[in-house]
Formats: structure tokens, C-alpha cells, sequence
């Protein structure tokens, strides 16, 4: 179980339905390892801390900040990123009503909000404005398009219901 | 960050041998906290002991018809359990008004009760804090403390716990389980966090060498009333300015019959003063008791030279949450219309 | 092309939308660089004095580590302060990082780690040692003592010059007030961390940068960094904000470039969020307002004073009193403008600087004198309109405030307002509808703007210009003018900006890119146009039916065959119009918020908001709207958050993250509905284009403000209006 400080380690994941490996010394983060080693810097740095929600991505199905995981941790992880949603030619719905509501504007603080919204639709408890609003508080954009964030994902949820409501 | 050596605990056991072999050493679960403090530099340990394979992520019955919420367990897993959010919704309620989904999707049980406080002096390397480097001094007593101790605070050090969960940990009257080199302890939640007194730099009475295994929530209370109610800077994600866990039943006369009661963001640690709740028992749920037993629990608050407000603020807090509670309408986490 | 047709003026989706939400747009710390270093920075824990030492023995050994900068080793630098001058510069030496031992304010760059990873650098940046000598300093503004600047910065407009006698007229009105106002200093924070990327060449230097001035990056570090012989290309394709922060060159460019240089090294430097409060701030201001007027609340004097905190080397100023003597008719009118030094950064302008600091205090004071007279709020700024602007003697180019006043009113349903504070309720919330005035410059750019368009040979029209696009939607916008000059499909315009290897433009701010930019790109889009018709006559290609585009795409590749590949482009330029002198211009603003009140608990809520703006010709409704939106949610944050938290014992801003600096989240932004009201101007810019960028965050901090006093019957002088500071007020009162 002795290892001198630092020693690089070794860490899998599947990332965007591809397996990437990577030797990483202990106190390299989740974020700066798909920003820096793996080139996938669709996940922003916004403030390093966990209070801004930029860095969101989703891990095992749920959103997280992974500027706050080490990224030794959760080695064998199924991660996805911004660059994993959606296809090479089509937006994922919630891209498309990001666009079409105009929920962003200098883009920085996207791709977190939208593995937000994902994690947050998935997890099924948010069904009106008011539990949109609060359950995306953890994403901050300075450009301050919350209302079109919210019209956003107001519009995608309500076609995953209809679509769930089907015979 | 300071440079540290990683190992991964594959036993309790190992954890509890390695922590006793490294003393300077963290146990890492979610890491939402201890993370943030390494990049500060605030938190400096040569070892960091990732628990995350430690089997402490269950959610179980006890035998006395408690809970018990494994050390592992994520805050947004304990907030949705249906067990939780049946028998202990003040729990679910608390868990739900701090932080951010993604921070409580990675959060712990654990982890949430070793968080460290948000004082600004403690977070910045560059100046001097008792807590941090003990001996340096308190800037925040003569500097910025709008957000600081009334109650309990001491000449080094006027820190305040920042957990929302513990507050309501401290109100249900839940029990601390952990493990060290001689076994299995119990700490009732009311012990566990410390008041800085002389010693600001230790937040709680765990051992070095001790592991948290999970914490037990007492018997179900069967028609309890509950509220939350979290007064904050900006309507989410932020930390309390104050913060009231009410829970409580009333006979069939009207009466209180349980009352237990904490408060958040005012001390070193969830406050609650049961002589005070003692006297809240057998009387009607009435607005002037409400107050009578809010100025009581303030009754030793002692502002600092900016938060004088947050005394009064506490005591309005208490009463409305008591009458949220009392009236069966807790306080919404999504809604942020006060009722 | 008829109207059916033309596309500007209309609500195109954001053309960078799609690569922003699938995270393919690059910022500058985004850019794949060959054999990159990384730089992080070790900053001063005081406010002012001396480096005494430097220890770096640690750090020298921390494996990975490169090099390590400071003033002791740093390259040469110009001894002299003006050539480190930049475009958007107040008066004063700018900081120069690394220069010598001097130590002007806490959280100044005094190290830089430079190290193979980013984790090397970091961690190796806290094993430096540094020991200071300190020195008495000051950051309280209200014990600084106060001065009239010497030297005016260049750019802003200047304090108007008094008219009549306010003095005297103050004194023998029957109706006045008068009352001191403070706001607190507060932060940019865009969501992007300042970052920049230096791919060093031997000929070449690329230098990916967060900056709203590739340009002026670009001729600021060939001057500062002696690359006059190189290639220096400043690429800054997508920034994540700015809000003024990004107007001059930064610290992050700064130190980067020197690291690159020194080591020959690419080098990548991204300043954590903590460094951000220490690159320039809103200066913090303590402001008095006189008002008074006769019986009928026609103004009979306006007195404005306003100090404002500014760094020890620069005179930073702002036009806080811009429209004080200009937005109500008035005849007696005197403003003081002052600094007070502080040992701080310098103040760096935010979104609608001065007006936003400067107006809340106004259009509280005219709030208050509303109450003073009895008179409904919006019936106050009716009564002393102006079709003039009377500090300048001369029309407004165009002012539709009035439409602005009476949509806005309308969707608010300001006619249901009961006048009494503290008369609306709904269940244990008091509810306060409060309204202001926004006003903003409509300027151009005062230097001039270039933009090229040329037809590629896959048939397309590509545009190009320096100007950044901070999230303001001018790659958008600039697709539409050059679409509807070119008489072309929009699919077929391709825009190019954030370059300085493009066509020059000046910064991006002063809400004037749309006019400036959008005029060089019609300029060079009519060019073009012109080419290409003469030269299509010529070849007999110019298949031309009415209501099609101008060349059909059959018609562009005989063309372009004809050509055998040679590209057509033109150039075109947007000088400043001369006419300035004979209009005032501006923008408009009338907002209108309701608050509602917790007041046993000072908890605030601001539920809803509408903003009717006049803003000459909208050409793009969608990112137009969002912008004022966006700037409306930066107001909540003045009115009811962001305060930069100074401890003046330690000289320190103590504001490290967004958990001690809160921003507005998602929970605190309700519904916010936004009026363009139509004001045709034919004078302010070629496009009729008055700009969107500021003008929405100016009058929300005092809406919102005179809303509470509604709800409450406390009048909140001090921004922000926190739960500490309710609370105060209320038991004041009780």
C-alpha cells in the first residue's frame, strides 16, 4: 500500500463510450485530465472549486463536478462529456433548445449547463419552473441566459413526458 | 497543492491501520470539500486514503426502528431515498437546500460531516487564522464577519459549520458510528462537532485514527411536522446566513409534545439548547411560545462587529420555521416564496 | 431582395450556437500546442511596500519545474511607462507585472512558476517564499481623502460643465431632497478564466488570448515585448465574456508572453478565479444627489457629486455623471466628479461603466422626489422629459423614451400600482413595483473599423474582421448585414472575427460593434457587390430576376470559371461620422420591477421585470434580447449581491471565489420581459444602429431599489441591498 508521493498512476475510463488511458500523478483532477491529456475541453474550467458548474459532466449516469474529482479516484468510471451528446451530424434535442431559445451566449458555461440538464432530466424530480431553476442554480452563467436555460429545458422535458405517455 | 501519496483502502480495517501510520493523512470520499481545500493549499496532507471501495453505501432498517445511512452514501442518495424522505423529510429537506445537484451527487454522508468552514481567512493562505495555523490569529474578529458565530465562539476563533444536513442531523438527534483501533463507537450528532474554545483548529471529537461507518437516525416519530428554512445571500446555492431544522409533534390537545430544534450558520456546530426545547413541551404551538423559546435559544448570542443582524435574523428564522412546521407547510427547497 | 427576404432585423438563431453547445468552439486555453509549458502565478499578500526576498529554493526543485520569474530575473523591460500604454488606458503608469519590488496591491503577480504541467506549476507556485516590507496603505474608500483628476482620460466623455445656478436654485425650491448614495466595488467574473496561450516561433508568434482587442493586444506586445520584427497574430475566435474586463491587455497575456519569451518556450498561463479580482474592478463610488423642483416637480436643480475609487498609478474614470445633466430638463445644474486613490488594482470598466454606479443614484434620488412631491414615479420623468440634450445645447440624433415609458408601463401594468409604500401584500410578502431611467451612450468607435469580404471559389462570401465575438452575437449579426448587402442566402456567409491577422478593428466594447463592425462589413459588402455586378455584366453571366439573389449559384461558378480560381474580395472601412457634434446620441431605457418582500426574514425576491429599450435599429431580435436579458440579471447582481469585500486592516480583497462573490443563479432570475421599442435613426450610424450591450443593466439597480423602498417604505442608499443591510434598515424604522 506504500507508493512515494506523487507516483503516477495508471486510470481507465470510458469516456464517451471510449476506453482512454492515462498515467496521472494523484493530484490531477477529472477536468484538467479530459482537458488537457485526452483534448476533450468541450468541459470548461470556470473556477476550479465547485461553485460555478461549468466542469459538469456525467459520471455513472449522474452530473457531477469534475473539477473536484481526483481523477485516480473513480478510475473505471463511465464519463461522459459535452463532446458525447449528440451525434457527428444531429444536436442532441436539448443542444437544438439551447439554440433555438437562445440560452447561451458566450458559450462558456454550455456544455455544463447542458450535462446539467441531462443529469437533471434524467433524475426525474424537477417538473416545474421553479424545481428547473433550482435544480440548474448549480450551473452559473455570467451572460445571464437562465430564462432561456429554463424555457430550454422546459420544452425538452415536456416532449420526454409526451413521448413516455405514449400508447 | 501539496504533494501526497495516494493509497486506496480496500478494508475498514486498512483505513483505520493507515490512518494510525500516517498522521497527517485524509480519507477521501466525494471529495467535494477536501479537494477544493488541497488546491487552496489549506489542507495539506502527505496521504490521502481513498475509502470509495469501502463497503459503507447502504441504507438500512435498524433494529430499533431507526436508519442507518452508510459513510459513503451520496447526499442526493440519502435526500431521494424513499425511507428518508417518508420518515425523515426534514433530512431530505436540509440535504436539498445546500450546495448544488452536482456537488450532492458526489458529496458524502462523511464527507458532509467533516466539511470545514467557508470563513474566507480560513480559505486564504496569505492571512493569518487560528483554525488553519494555529497560533496566527483572527483577522476575521476585527475584519469581515457579517457571516460569523453569535453563539459559541471564543477569542481565537469565530468560524461557523457551514453543513445544512447537520443541522437537521442535529435536530432528528442522529448518532455518529465510527471506528478506530479499539472498535465501534457511537457519538451522539450533539457531540461530535466541537466549539473552537482554545483548539479552533479541530472541528470535531472524531480520533485521528478513526473512520465514520455511517450514522443512525433514531425511531421513526410518528406524526412529526418539520421545516427547513435557510436564509442565504442569493436564493440557491449558497451558504446559510442562518438556517432553522425544526422537528416536532403535537398531541391531540394541541400541545407540543417533541420539540428539537437547531440552528445553522450561527455556531462552530448545529446549536441546540434542549432546555429551552424542554419548556416548549406540553404548550400550545402558538406564535408567543414560538418566540419565547427562540429568545431563549439566542439568549447567550454575542454579535460580532458586523453580524448583529444575523441575532435577530435567528430568532425570526426559529419562529418561522416553528410555525411552518406547526402548520404542516415546511418550507419548499424549489419555491422560494416563504410561507 | 425585397423585405420578405432580408434577414437583418430579424431573428436568425446564433450561427456560433452550435458549436458553443456541442463544445466545439476553443477558447484561449483550449488550443493543442506542441511542447507546452504552463505558468501559474504567485501573488503579493499585501497591499503596499517592498519585496524584501524571494525563496525559491523549493520550488526550484519541485520536479517539472522550468523556470521562475520575478522582478529580480525577469527579461528587460522598457524603463519607460508609456510605451506599456494600451487603447482603453486611463491616466496613470499601467501595472506592469514582475517590474520591480513594489508592491501596489494585494494579490499582485510578484512570481511566476513556469513548469512542464499545469500540476507542477500550481503546486509549485506555493512552495515560493516571499517576505515583504509593509507600508501603511488604504482601501477604505470612505477614509481616502478625495481629488478632481488632473489629466482626463482619453475616450470618455468628460463631466458637463454646469449650467445656471444649482446652488442657489436648490436652496429656494419648495420641494427637495437630498441623500448620499454608495455602491460597492464589484467584479466582472466572466465565465471564462482569463487564459492565455503563447505558441512561440521564430517568426511567428501566436497568441490565443481571452481579450476583447485582439488588435490592440497585438500592438501592445510588439511595443511592450519588442516583437516589432516578428509576426505577432493575436487569435481570440470565441471569448467566454469579458463585461470590460477584456479591454485592455491583462496581466494573463502579460506574463505569458514574457515566459514565451524568456524561455523560448510555448507557454500556457490560466489565472485561477481568485487571481480574477485582482485584474480590475467597478470602482466602488460615495455619491450625493440634490434634487429639487416647484410644486408641480418640474426640476429646478440637479446637484451630482460622485467619488470614485481609482488605483495609486492610474486615474481610472468613468462617465458616472454622463447623463445627469443631459437625461431631464433642468436649467441649474452642477456636477462634481473626484477620485480617491486607493491601494488597490485599478478600476477596469464594467458593463455601462459610470452610468450604471451613476444612475442608480440619480433615479433614486428621482424616486425619492416623487415621494417627496406625492407624484407617481413615472409621471415624475414625464413631467421633466426632454426632447434636448440641454448640457450639450442640441437634438438628441433620436429618442424614443417616451415609447419606452409607455409600452413598458403598459406590459408592467404600472396604471395598478397603489402610490403608498408598503400597500401591496400577497401572504407574508410585501410586494413593491419600482421603475428608473436607463440611458447609454450610442457611440462608434472612435477609431476606425475594417472588414473584408471576398468570394471564395466554393461559391461562398466570407467576412473578416478582428472584432471579437464575446457572446454578443456579432458573428450573427454580421452574417445577417453581409446576407442581406450581398443579396445572398445566409447559408452562404461564412464570418471570420477574433483574429488580429484580420482586417483592423478597434475594441469591442462601448456597445458600438454592431454599428461600427456591422458599417465596415455593409461598406465592403457593397464594394463587392459592385465588383462582382460589373464584372458578371461583362462575362454575360448576370442572370438577374427580381426578388432572387443577386447571383444564382450557377451564375457565380461561370463566374468564378471565368476568373480560372482568382478570388474577388473588397475592403472596407468605417470611419468615425463627422456629425457627431451636431446630435446627441443615445440609448433609452425604461425598466419596471417588482419586488416582493419577506420582511420579517429581509428576504428579497425580484419576480419580475420588464425593460422596454430604445436602441435605434435591432438587427437580430434574438441575441439582442438576450443581451438586455443577460445585462438585466448583471443589475440583480448590483442591485441585490456582488460586493467585492475588502478587509481594510489586512489591505486585502477577502472576495476569493463565486461562494464569497455571489452572482445571480438560476433561482434568483424570475420572468424578465423585453420591449424593443421602434425608433428609426438615420443619423446615429450607417446601419441606423445604436447598440444593446450596456444600456440593459443601467437602470435595473435602481428599479429594483426604489421597488423595495415600495414594498417596504425603506429607502436602501447602499448597494448591494443584502439581508444584513435590510435588516438594519428595518429595525431602524421599528
Amino acid at each position: 500500500m506504500a507508493a512515494a508521493p506523487n507516483t503516477a498512476h495508471r486510470v481507465a475510463y470510458t469516456i464517451n463510450g471510449v476506453i482512454r488511458v492515462a498515467t496521472v500523478e494523484p493530484g490531477v483532477t477529472l477536468l484538467d485530465l479530459l482537458r488537457e491529456e485526452f483534448d476533450l475541453t468541450g468541459t470548461k474550467k470556470g473556477c476550479d472549486h465547485g461553485q460555478c458548474g461549468a466542469c459538469t459532466v456525467l459520471m455513472n449516469g449522474h452530473r457531477i463536478n469534475s473539477c473536484l474529482v481526483l481523477a485516480v479516484s473513480r478510475s473505471g468510471s463511465v464519463v461522459t462529456t459535452i463532446e458525447g451528446i449528440g451525434t457527428s451530424d444531429g444536436l442532441h434535442p436539448l443542444q437544438e433548445a439551447f439554440v433555438k431559445h437562445d440560452a447561451l451566449q458566450c458559450g462558456y458555461c454550455t456544455p455544463g449547463q447542458i450535462c446539467s440538464a441531462i443529469g437533471l432530466i434524467s433524475e426525474g424530480t424537477a417538473k416545474t419552473r421553479d424545481e428547473i431553476r433550482e435544480g440548474m442554480s448549480g450551473n452559473l452563467c455570467r451572460c445571464g441566459a437562465y430564462t432561456g436555460i429554463v424555457d430550454a429545458i422546459e420544452e425538452v422535458m415536456a416532449a420526454v413526458s409526451d413521448a413516455e405517455s405514449l400508447p | 497543492m501539496k504533494r501526497f501519496t495516494y493509497v486506496r483502502a480496500v478494508s475498514i480495517d486498512q483505513a483505520i491501520e493507515s490512518l494510525s501510520v500516517h498522521p497527517d493523512a485524509k480519507l477521501l470520499a466525494g471529495g467535494t470539500n477536501l479537494v477544493d481545500l488541497m488546491k487552496y493549499d489549506v489542507a495539506t496532507p502527505t496521504t490521502i486514503i481513498d475509502i470509495n471501495d469501502l463497503p459503507l453505501r447502504e441504507i438500512s432498517e435498524t433494529a430499533d426502528g431507526g436508519l442507518r445511512i452508510g459513510a459513503l452514501v451520496t447526499n442526493s442518495d440519502v435526500a431521494v431515498h424513499p425511507s428518508v424522505a417518508r420518515h425523515y423529510p426534514l433530512l431530505a429537506s436540509a440535504i436539498l437546500a445546500g450546495a448544488s445537484a452536482q456537488l450532492r451527487n458526489a458529496a458524502t454522508v462523511a464527507g458532509n460531516l467533516m466539511q470545514r468552514t467557508r470563513c474566507s481567512y480560513f480559505y486564504d493562505v496569505l492571512t493569518p487564522c487560528n483554525k488553519r495555523a494555529p497560533g496566527s490569529g483572527c483577522p476575521a474578529r476585527p475584519g469581515l464577519n457579517r457571516n460569523h458565530a453569535i453563539l459559541g465562539a471564543s477569542e481565537l476563533c469565530v468560524a461557523t459549520h457551514p453543513s445544512d444536513m447537520c443541522v437537521a442531523l442535529a435536530a432528528i438527534g442522529a448518532t455518529i458510528i465510527v471506528q478506530g483501533p479499539n472498535g465501534l463507537r457511537a457519538i451522539p450528532l450533539a457531540d461530535f462537532h466541537r466549539l473552537p474554545g482554545d483548539a479552533p483548529e479541530k472541528d470535531t471529537t472524531l480520533f485521528g485514527n478513526e473512520v465514520i461507518l455511517g450514522i443512525e437516525l433514531p425511531p421513526v416519530l410518528e406524526h412529526h411536522r418539520y421545516s427547513y428554512l435557510k436564509i442565504r445571500d442569493r436564493l440557491s446555492y449558497a451558504f446559510a446566513i442562518v438556517s432553522a431544522a425544526v422537528w416536532l409533534t403535537i398531541d391531540d390537545e394541541a400541545a407540543i409534545s417533541t420539540a428539537q430544534i437547531a440552528l445553522g450558520g450561527v455556531a462552530h456546530k448545529p446549536w441546540r439548547n434542549t432546555a429551552a426545547e424542554a419548556l416548549l413541551i406540553g404548550r400550545p404551538a402558538s406564535r408567543v411560545n414560538f418566540e419565547q423559546f427562540a429568545s431563549m435559544l439566542l439568549s447567550g448570542a454575542v454579535a460580532l462587529s458586523e453580524n448583529d443582524f444575523k441575532i435577530d435574523l435567528a430568532r425570526r428564522t426559529v419562529v418561522r420555521a416553528l410555525e411552518q412546521a406547526a402548520s404542516r407547510t415546511p418550507q419548499s427547497q424549489s419555491d422560494k416564496r416563504i410561507h | 431582395m425585397d423585405q420578405e427576404q432580408t434577414v437583418t432585423g430579424k431573428s436568425i438563431f446564433r450561427i456560433d450556437g452550435p458549436p458553443k453547445v456541442r463544445g466545439e468552439a476553443k477558447y484561449a486555453a483550449e488550443y493543442k500546442v506542441p511542447d507546452l509549458l504552463h505558468a501559474y502565478v504567485v501573488t503579493a499578500s499585501i497591499a503596499k511596500g517592498r519585496i524584501l526576498s524571494i525563496d525559491l529554493s523549493a520550488a526550484r526543485q519541485f520536479p517539472g519545474v522550468v523556470e521562475i520569474l520575478s522582478h529580480k530575473n525577469r527579461p528587460w523591460f522598457w524603463p519607460v511607462s508609456f510605451l506599456y500604454k494600451d487603447a482603453a488606458g486611463p491616466p496613470g503608469k499601467p501595472f506592469m507585472p514582475l517590474y520591480d519590488d513594489r508592491v501596489h496591491f494585494s494579490g499582485q503577480p510578484v512570481a511566476l512558476v513556469i513548469a512542464e504541467s499545469y500540476e507542477a506549476a500550481r503546486d509549485a507556485a506555493a512552495l515560493v517564499g516571499v517576505t515583504y516590507k509593509a507600508e501603511p496603505h488604504a482601501t477604505d474608500l470612505a477614509r481616502s481623502p478625495a481629488f478632481i483628476p488632473r489629466k482626463h482620460r482619453i475616450g470618455v466623455a468628460p463631466v458637463p460643465h454646469p449650467t445656471g445656478d444649482a446652488d442657489r436654485a436648490f436652496a429656494s425650491a419648495p420641494v427637495k431632497i437630498e441623500a448620499a448614495y454608495t455602491t460597492s466595488p464589484e467584479n466582472h467574473h466572466p465565465m471564462e478564466l482569463f487564459a492565455t496561450t503563447v505558441e512561440w516561433g521564430d517568426n511567428i508568434v501566436t497568441v490565443y488570448d481571452k481579450t476583447q482587442s485582439p488588435k490592440s493586444v497585438e500592438l501592445f506586445l510588439k511595443v511592450a515585448f519588442r516583437l516589432i520584427g516578428r509576426k505577432v497574430r493575436v487569435v481570440s475566435s470565441y471569448v467566454g465574456g469579458g463585461f470590460g474586463l477584456g479591454l485592455r491587455p491583462q496581466q494573463s497575456v502579460f506574463l505569458a508572453v514574457m515566459a514565451a519569451k524568456s524561455l523560448k518556450r510555448s507557454v500556457r498561463l490560466v489565472l485561477p478565479r481568485d487571481h480574477m479580482f485582482a485584474l480590475g474592478y467597478r470602482a466602488n463610488t460615495v455619491q450625493t444627489v440634490s434634487l429639487a423642483a416647484d410644486e408641480k416637480g418640474r426640476l429646478q436643480a440637479i446637484r451630482h457629486k460622485a467619488i470614485a475609487a481609482t488605483s495609486q498609478f492610474e486615474d481610472a474614470q468613468d462617465p458616472i455623471l454622463l447623463f445627469s445633466a443631459s437625461l431631464y430638463r433642468c436649467d441649474n445644474v452642477k456636477l462634481n466628479y473626484e477620485l480617491a486613490k486607493l491601494d488597490t488594482v485599478s478600476p477596469c470598466d464594467m458593463r455601462a461603466p459610470g452610468a450604471a454606479t451613476g444612475m442608480f443614484a440619480l433615479e433614486s434620488a428621482m424616486d425619492e422626489l416623487a415621494y417627496a412631491l406625492g407624484a407617481d414615479p413615472l409621471a415624475l420623468r414625464l413631467t421633466n422629459y426632454t426632447e434636448r440634450d440641454q448640457s450639450e445645447n442640441r437634438p438628441f440624433s433620436s429618442k424614443a423614451l417616451r415609447e419606452c415609458y409607455a409600452q413598458g408601463s403598459e406590459r408592467f401594468g404600472w396604471d395598478k400600482r397603489s402610490h403608498a409604500p408598503r400597500s401591496m401584500r400577497e401572504d407574508k410578502e410585501l410586494i413593491g413595483w419600482g421603475m428608473a431611467t436607463g440611458a447609454w451612450e450610442a457611440a462608434m468607435s472612435p477609431a476606425p473599423a475594417r472588414a473584408e469580404v471576398r468570394l471564395r471559389s466554393d461559391g461562398k462570401f466570407e467576412v473578416t474582421s478582428s472584432i471579437t465575438d464575446i457572446g454578443t452575437g456579432t458573428y450573427t449579426i454580421l452574417s445577417q448585414i453581409a446576407a442581406d448587402e450581398l443579396e445572398t442566402p445566409i447559408e452562404r456567409i461564412v464570418v471570420r472575427l477574433g483574429d488580429s491577422a484580420l482586417p483592423f478593428n478597434p475594441i469591442q466594447g462601448g456597445s458600438w460593434t454592431a454599428a461600427t463592425s456591422g458599417a465596415a462589413v455593409q461598406s465592403a459588402c457593397r464594394k463587392l457587390k459592385a465588383k462582382i455586378t460589373s464584372q458578371a455584366k461583362k462575362a454575360g453571366v448576370l442572370d438577374r430576376r427580381p426578388g432572387t439573389e443577386l447571383l444564382s449559384a450557377s451564375a457565380l461558378a461561370d463566374l468564378l470559371k471565368l476568373r480560372r480560381g482568382g478570388e474577388l474580395s473588397a475592403t472596407g472601412t468605417m470611419f468615425s461620422p463627422p456629425f457627431g457634434k451636431r446630435f446627441s446620441s443615445a440609448t433609452h431605457a425604461a425598466v419596471f420591477a417588482e419586488v416582493r418582500v419577506d420582511e420579517e426574514l429581509s428576504v428579497v425576491r425580484v419576480t419580475r421585470i420588464v425593460c422596454a429599450v430604445a436602441a435605434g435599429r435591432i438587427l437580430n431580435p434574438t441575441t439582442a434580447r438576450s443581451q438586455i436579458i443577460g445585462a438585466t440579471v448583471m443589475g440583480i447582481g448590483k442591485a441585490l449581491h456582488e460586493d467585492t469585500a475588502y478587509d481594510h486592516n489586512l489591505g486585502r480583497c477577502m472576495a476569493h471565489s463565486f461562494g464569497d462573490y455571489h452572482i445571480p443563479s438560476n433561482a434568483d432570475v424570475y420572468d424578465i420581459d423585453v420591449v424593443f421599442v421602434d425608433e428609426t435613426d438615420t443619423q446615429v450610424s450607417p446601419l441606423g444602429v445604436k447598440g444593446v450591450g450596456e444600456i440593459g443593466v443601467v437602470a435595473v439597480a435602481p428599479a429594483i431599489a426604489n421597488a423595495i423602498f415600495h414594498a417596504t417604505g425603506q429607502r436602501m442608499r447602499d448597494l448591494p441591498i443584502t439581508i444584513d443591510r435590510l435588516a438594519r434598515a428595518r429595525s431602524r424604522a421599528s
